[in-house]
């Protein structure tokens, strides 16, 4: 589904991604942590080219994205992303948050778009909620929003860039128990986060990354338990 | 104090008919300033550098200069350039139009530019055309920002517009000197059409405070 050789990516003289292999197959979920300023949300935005990729080949969802004759706007059709800050549309009724780019981009009819729509909020448990407007809800219900507004383009994938991490403590569970929900649903998924509960609990696969290198990748078991380098170690010690 | 507002009565219909001269020309002012100013403000944002490099030189130029050296320009220059007899109507609609151009231009410029970059990011992220994302996504949101500013516009150009009296175009200033003139009393149709020029003002400041409210309304929902 993913894959990734080389990637690196300066921003003028700095070098925030120095060379990042790996692979990710289709229904995996992969953890990405690390330290503050380790490149972890950089890798996450070239995998869909919100970043420029300054050397390497990323290889997703069939498109080869760093091919300069690669369509770019197909190839974000197949891979959802939620941010941090959720970045719902605010002049949008949450319904016409799940309905515009399905309708415009897909090219569905507002009825067909709408019915999928009202589906995906029953999912993440926000059916009363399709009239209203983002600035109305809390945050852990914006994130659901923007997690069903990914997941109504069909993608392939989902990238997350720090879900939780904007949210109060009290809401990041709702947030965490739709991306459960997801990942028991096969979806390929890729997450920057924190919650190492998570990382531990869900992910098939954890990506240590520090100062701009994949320094360990292997199960939650592995790495929680036994983790081979020192910055790990260094690193579990200081977040558990 | 000698003042005598009675001499003035059979003048006012004339200088009231100076509302709808000024209206007309600060109107359509407006539209050329507005048309050419959100071209100016997309060059701006996302033009290929010859043309942003064109808007950012022309909002200089208008911003940096007189708008009564413009206007001058405009008004004796194109005759003794071209021959052309140009009225007016016509050097006060482009020069005010192509000054104000400037203006709206920044203001429609930075009004996009505050809509919250990951507003763009969401929408590439969703696949969405660039030209879809402007007109469905930023735009809206732009227009809240804009708003307040433009209302500002519109009511400048209208005061700024008693300097066309300048060219011997008849607007509500020109017809204050004319009837001054006439009856040789100056100060009574100076403040008559002062007071014209403020309730214009205020009608329109209420206008835009009326759509700002309306607008801000969509926020709370």
């Amino acid at each position: 589904m993913i894959s990734v050789k080389g990637l690196v990516k300066s921003f003028g003289d700095l070098e925030v991604l120095k060379g990042i292999s790996t692979e990710v197959d289709a229904g995996q979920v992969i953890a990405v942590i690390g330290p503050s300023g380790s490149g972890k949300s950089t890798f996450l935005r070239c995998l869909n080219k919100l970043e420029e990729p300054t050397g390497g080949t990323v290889e997703i969802a069939g498109f080869n994205i760093t091919d300069k004759k690669a369509d770019i706007r197909a190839a974000r059709q197949e891979i959802g992303m939620v941010f941090q800050h959720f970045h719902l549309f605010p002049h949008l009724t949450v319904l016409g948050n799940l309905t515009y780019a399905p309708m415009k981009v897909r090219g569905e009819s507002k009825a067909q778009a709408e019915e999928k729509a009202r589906t995906l909020l029953k999912r993440v448990g926000l059916s009363d909620k399709a009239d209203s407007y983002p600035a109305s809800l809390s945050g852990g219900q914006k994130q659901r929003v923007a997690i069903a507004r990914a997941l109504a383009m069909e993608p392939k994938l989902m990238l997350f860039d720090e879900p939780t991490s904007a949210l109060d403590p009290e809401m990041v569970k709702e947030v965490l128990d739709v991306m459960k929900d997801l990942a028991k649903s096969g979806m390929t998924m890729i997450v920057v986060t924190h919650e190492m509960g998570f990382a531990r609990e869900v992910a098939d696969r954890v990506l240590f990354l520090d100062q701009g290198k994949l320094v360990e990748e292997g199960t939650p078991d592995e790495f929680f338990s036994n983790p081979k380098t020192d910055r790990a170690r260094d690193f579990l010690e200081k977040v558990l | 104090m000698n003042l005598d507002f009675t001499q003035m009565t059979p003048y006012i219909p004339y200088m009231l008919e100076g509302i709808w001269v000024t209206l007309k020309f600060v109107a359509v002012a407006l539209l050329i300033g507005a048309l050419i100013g959100t071209l100016l403000a997309l060059f701006k944002i996302s033009g290929p550098a010859p043309l942003r490099a064109f808007a950012v030189a022309y909002t200089s130029i208008f911003r940096g200069t007189p708008l009564i050296l413009q206007l001058m320009l405009i008004y004796f220059a194109v005759p003794q350039l071209t021959g052309y007899d140009i009225t007016p109507f016509l050097s006060a609609i482009t020069a005010f139009g192509l000054n104000s151009a400037a203006y709206i231009s920044e203001i429609i410029r930075a009004g996009i530019q505050a809509v919250d970059k990951g507003q763009v990011e969401a929408a590439q992220a969703l696949g969405v055309p660039y030209r879809a994302m402007m007109k469905d996504i930023i735009l809206p949101q732009a227009f809240k920002n804009i708003l307040p500013a433009l209302m500002n516009e519109v009511i400048t150009l209208t005061k700024e517009s008693a300097l066309v009296s300048t060219i011997g175009y008849l607007d509500l200033m020109r017809r204050a000197q004319v009837v001054g003139a006439s009856m040789y009393r100056q100060f009574e149709p100076l403040l008559f059409v002062g007071l014209i020029y403020w309730v214009l003002v205020m009608i329109l400041t209420l206008i835009g405070r009326k759509i700002e409210r309306r607008l801000k309304a969509s926020d709370i929902r």
